[in-house]
C-alpha cells in the first residue's frame, strides 16, 4: 500500500473527504457572515446562536408539530430569518452610524441571551434528532464508508453557496446589493430603498445560519452551546478569506476544512488550533485576507 | 431560583420550628448551574437536597436544616472562593455536589483548612481518596478507577480484548485512559492505539475513522458530556457498531443517554452506581424528583446528593453538633450507610463510599417503553471489587 509520511493514501483520501464535509459548515456560515459584514458593516457575533436556533427549530418542528427534516430544511431558515429581521429592525439598525465595536458588543450580548434562554429551557446535554430515513445508511467507497447524509451535506451546502454567489454576482438584485455595499448614499439617491435592503440582507444572512443549523442537527449534538463552539472558528475563516469577500469566504471555508482534516491525521492535538495559526500567518502576510481588497 | 430555595427552606424551618429544633445544620449545594455539567448537577442537586431534608424530617425532627446553593461555573477559583465565604461568613457546615474534578480538589482543600465537611458526588478524580484525601471529605458516587474497573474489566471479559481510545486531550481524559488501559492489560487485553482529541470537539468523524481502521474490537471513549454525545452519535452514522466494533462509554450519565436517544445509543455499555429504574426505592424517589424537574429523571450525582445528605444528617442527629467537620465525617465513617438509592454500604477510612456499581447496556428502541426507559442491567459489580483497594490509593490516612 502506498503511504504518504507513514499514512496510507487510502486513509488520507477518507480524511480529505471528511475535511470537505466540515468545510461545508464553515463555508455556509462564513458566507452569511461575509454578506452581513459586506453590506451592513456589522460583525455579527449572534451568528452562532442563530445557527443553534436553526437546529432547535428543526427539533421543535419535529417534536411539537410532527414536521420532519425536509420541512425543517425549508421552515427553520425562514423562522430564523424572520427572527433576524426583527433583530435588525429593532436593535441593529440603530447602530449603523456608530463604530464596529458597538455592533459587535450588541450581537455578542444577543448571542449570550439567546443561548441562556435555550439553556434554561432545554438543559445543556442536548436533544436527539435522527438522520432522515431517506438519507440513512451509506456507501462503501474503496477508501472509506461514506454516510449518505454527509454526502448530502456537501451537495446541499455547495448548491446553496453557489446559488447565493450567482444571485449576488449575476443578477440585478445582486448588482444593487454590491452597489449599496460600495456607496449606500449614491444608491439611495437612485431610488433604491437601502434600509429595506439592509434588513432583508441581514435576514438572508442569518437564514443561512439557520439552514446550516438544520444540516448539523442530525450529526452534531443539538445543544445550546453548539453555536458558541463553532462561531470562533468561522470568524477565523472569514478573517482568512477577507472580511466581506463572498467568494473568498466560501473557498476559504472548504479549504480550511481540508487543512483541518489533514491535521487530524498527522497531529490530532493541533486540529483545533491549526486554523488560528493559519489566521495569524495570513494576517502577517496579507492583512486584508486572502481574497480581501486593501482599502 | 435562590429565592425559591430560601423560601422552601424557610417554610421547612417554620414547620420544624414547632418540633423543638435542637441541632442546626446548614448545607451548601455547590455545583454547575449554567455550564456543561448543569444537567448532571445544577438545579437537580438542589431538588435532591430538599427531598433528603424532607425525608429526614420525617425520621427525626430534631435537626433543623437550611439549604443554600451556588454556581461554581466549573472554575476552581470560583468554587474555592464560594466555599470559603460560606464557611467563614455564612455558617455553612457542609458542602455537597462539587462536580468537576479540578473544582472538587479546590473545595477539598478549603474544607480541610476550615475543618468543615465536604461530600463530593459529582467529580470523578480518584485522587480525592488517594494522595489528596482528607479527614473532612467523603467521595460518594463514583471515581475514575471504578469506571475503568467496571466498563474496562467487563468489556474484556465479554471478548473485547483489543482497544482503541478516543481521549479528550486534558487531565481527566488522560487519567481515564491510563486507568482503563491498566485494567484492560491486567485482564489479558491489549491497547492497539489511541488518539488525543482537542477539547471540546464537535466532529469526531476523522478520529472514528482512525479507530475503525485500527481494527480494535472496542473503542473506548475517554471523554465526557458533549464530546461523548457527539462521538456516539457519529459512530452510529459511520456504521461503526454495525461493523462489529463496540463502543465503551467510560463516563456516561443517564442524562447523556436520554439526550442521544436509544436509537443512536443502543448497545452502548457503561458503568453507573445508580439508575432510576432499579428498585421500588429508586423509582419512588425518581418520581418525586421528576415532578419538580419537568419530568427529568435524576442522575447518579443527584442520587448521591440525596443519599449523602441523608447520611450526614444521621451523623448530625447522633452527634447533636456538626461544628467540627472532621468529627462529623468520622461519625459518618463509623455508621454503616443505608438509603433507598444505594442500599447498604460503608464509608472507608480514606473517605471512599463503598456500594455496588452496575454494568448497563443501553436498550434497543424496540425494548424501550418510554424516553427514560434506557438501560438493562448486565451485571452487578460488588463494591469491594469495583473500587480501588484501600492500600493502593496512597492516602495518608490509611495506616500500614
Amino acid at each position: 500500500m502506498t503511504t504518504i509520511f507513514g499514512v496510507p493514501t487510502q486513509a488520507l483520501f477518507g480524511q480529505l473527504l471528511l475535511g470537505l464535509i466540515n468545510g461545508s459548515f464553515y463555508a455556509i456560515l462564513s458566507l452569511g457572515l461575509a454578506i452581513i459584514f459586506g453590506l451592513l458593516n456589522i460583525i455579527n457575533f449572534a451568528h452562532g446562536a442563530l445557527y443553534m436556533m436553526g437546529a432547535f427549530v428543526a427539533w421543535m418542528l419535529l417534536t411539537y408539530l410532527g414536521l420532519g427534516y425536509w420541512w425543517a430544511l425549508g421552515l427553520a431558515p425562514l423562522v430564523v430569518g424572520l427572527f433576524g429581521i426583527l433583530l435588525e429592525r429593532f436593535l441593529i439598525a440603530r447602530l449603523y452610524k456608530l463604530d464596529h465595536l458597538y455592533g459587535l458588543l450588541l450581537t455578542f450580548g444577543l448571542a449570550l441571551i439567546i443561548q441562556g434562554l435555550f439553556r434554561n429551557q432545554y438543559g445543556v446535554s442536548g436533544l436527539p434528532y435522527a438522520i432522515p430515513a431517506e438519507l440513512s445508511g451509506g456507501q462503501r467507497l474503496p477508501f472509506m464508508f461514506l454516510p449518505n447524509y454527509r454526502a448530502w451535506v456537501v451537495v446541499a451546502s455547495l448548491t446553496v453557496c453557489l446559488a447565493t454567489w450567482l444571485v449576488i454576482e449575476k443578477t440585478k438584485l445582486g448588482a444593487y446589493l454590491r452597489a449599496a455595499t460600495e456607496n449606500p448614499t449614491l444608491v439611495q439617491a437612485f431610488g433604491v430603498n437601502v434600509p429595506l435592503f439592509l434588513t432583508l440582507t441581514y435576514g438572508f444572512g442569518v437564514a443561512l445560519a439557520g439552514f446550516a443549523g438544520v444540516l448539523a442537527a442530525p450529526i452534531y449534538s443539538v445543544n445550546p452551546n453548539m453555536g458558541a463552539d463553532i462561531i470562533i472558528v468561522v470568524f477565523a475563516v472569514v478573517v482568512i478569506g477577507g472580511m466581506g469577500s463572498i467568494l473568498g469566504s466560501v473557498i476559504t471555508g472548504f479549504a480550511l476544512g481540508l487543512v483541518e482534516g489533514l491535521t487530524k491525521v498527522f497531529y490530532p492535538e493541533a486540529s483545533a488550533t491549526v486554523i488560528f495559526v493559519i489566521m495569524v500567518l495570513v494576517l502577517l502576510v496579507k492583512p486584508a485576507g486572502l481574497f480581501g481588497r486593501t482599502a | 431560583m435562590l429565592r425559591s430555595v430560601l423560601l422552601a427552606t424557610a417554610l421547612s424551618a417554620l414547620t420544624l420550628g414547632a418540633a423543638q429544633a435542637q441541632t442546626a445544620v446548614k448545607i451548601g449545594v455547590l455545583g454547575d448551574r449554567s455550564g456543561v455539567y448543569s444537567d448532571i448537577s445544577g438545579e437537580g442537586s438542589v431538588v435532591a437536597a430538599r427531598l433528603a431534608v424532607e425525608d429526614f424530617a420525617k425520621l427525626d425532627p430534631s435537626v433543623k436544616v437550611e439549604i443554600v446553593s451556588a454556581d461554581h461555573q466549573n472554575k476552581p477559583d470560583v468554587g474555592a472562593a464560594l466555599a470559603r465565604q460560606w464557611y467563614d461568613r455564612d455558617g455553612v457546615d457542609m458542602v455537597i455536589d462539587g462536580v468537576t474534578s479540578s473544582v472538587a480538589l479546590a473545595i477539598n482543600q478549603v474544607t480541610r483548612e476550615k475543618n468543615k465537611a465536604f461530600i463530593d458526588t459529582g467529580a470523578g478524580t480518584a485522587d480525592l481518596t488517594g494522595p489528596q484525601c482528607t479527614p473532612n471529605t467523603v467521595h460518594w458516587v463514583y471515581d475514575t478507577v471504578a469506571l475503568a474497573n467496571g466498563t474496562g474489566g467487563a468489556m474484556v471479559k465479554r471478548g473485547g480484548d483489543t482497544w482503541f481510545f478516543l481521549t479528550a486531550d486534558y487531565v481527566f481524559g488522560q487519567t481515564l485512559q491510563r486507568d482503563t488501559s491498566t485494567v484492560v492489560t491486567k485482564n489479558g487485553g491489549k491497547v492497539v492505539g489511541s488518539v488525543k482529541t482537542p477539547f471540546p470537539t464537535a466532529d469526531f468523524s476523522s478520529f472514528l475513522l482512525q479507530a475503525q481502521g485500527s481494527g480494535a474490537k472496542v473503542i473506548g471513549l475517554a471523554n465526557a458530556g458533549g464530546d461523548t454525545i457527539n462521538a456516539i452519535k457519529q459512530a452510529g452514522e459511520f456504521g461503526i457498531t454495525e461493523g462489529g466494533q463496540a463502543l465503551a462509554g467510560l463516563l456516561v450519565f443517564s442524562s447523556d443517554v436520554y439526550s442521544l436517544g436509544t436509537k443512536v445509543a443502543q448497545g452502548l455499555v457503561l458503568t453507573e452506581p445508580f439508575y432510576w429504574d432499579l428498585t421500588d426505592g429508586t423509582r419512588a424517589f425518581s418520581d418525586r424528583f421528576a415532578k419538580q424537574m419537568n419530568g427529568r429523571k435524576p442522575t447518579a450525582n443527584h442520587a448521591g446528593v440525596y443519599a449523602g445528605i441523608l447520611h450526614y444528617l444521621k451523623a448530625a442527629a447522633a452527634l447533636k453538633d456538626v461544628k467540627d467537620g472532621a468529627k462529623t465525617v468520622a461519625k459518618m465513617k463509623e455508621m454503616p450507610t443505608d438509603d433507598p438509592l444505594f442500599g447498604k454500604g460503608t464509608i472507608r477510612v480514606d473517605g471512599r463510599k463503598i456500594h455496588d456499581m452496575y454494568l448497563f447496556e443501553v436498550k434497543k428502541p424496540a425494548e424501550s417503553k418510554g424516553p427514560w426507559d434506557l438501560y438493562k442491567t448486565l451485571a452487578t459489580i460488588p463494591g469491594n471489587e469495583v473500587f480501588r483497594p484501600l492500600n493502593e490509593g496512597g492516602c495518608p490516612l490509611v495506616k500500614g
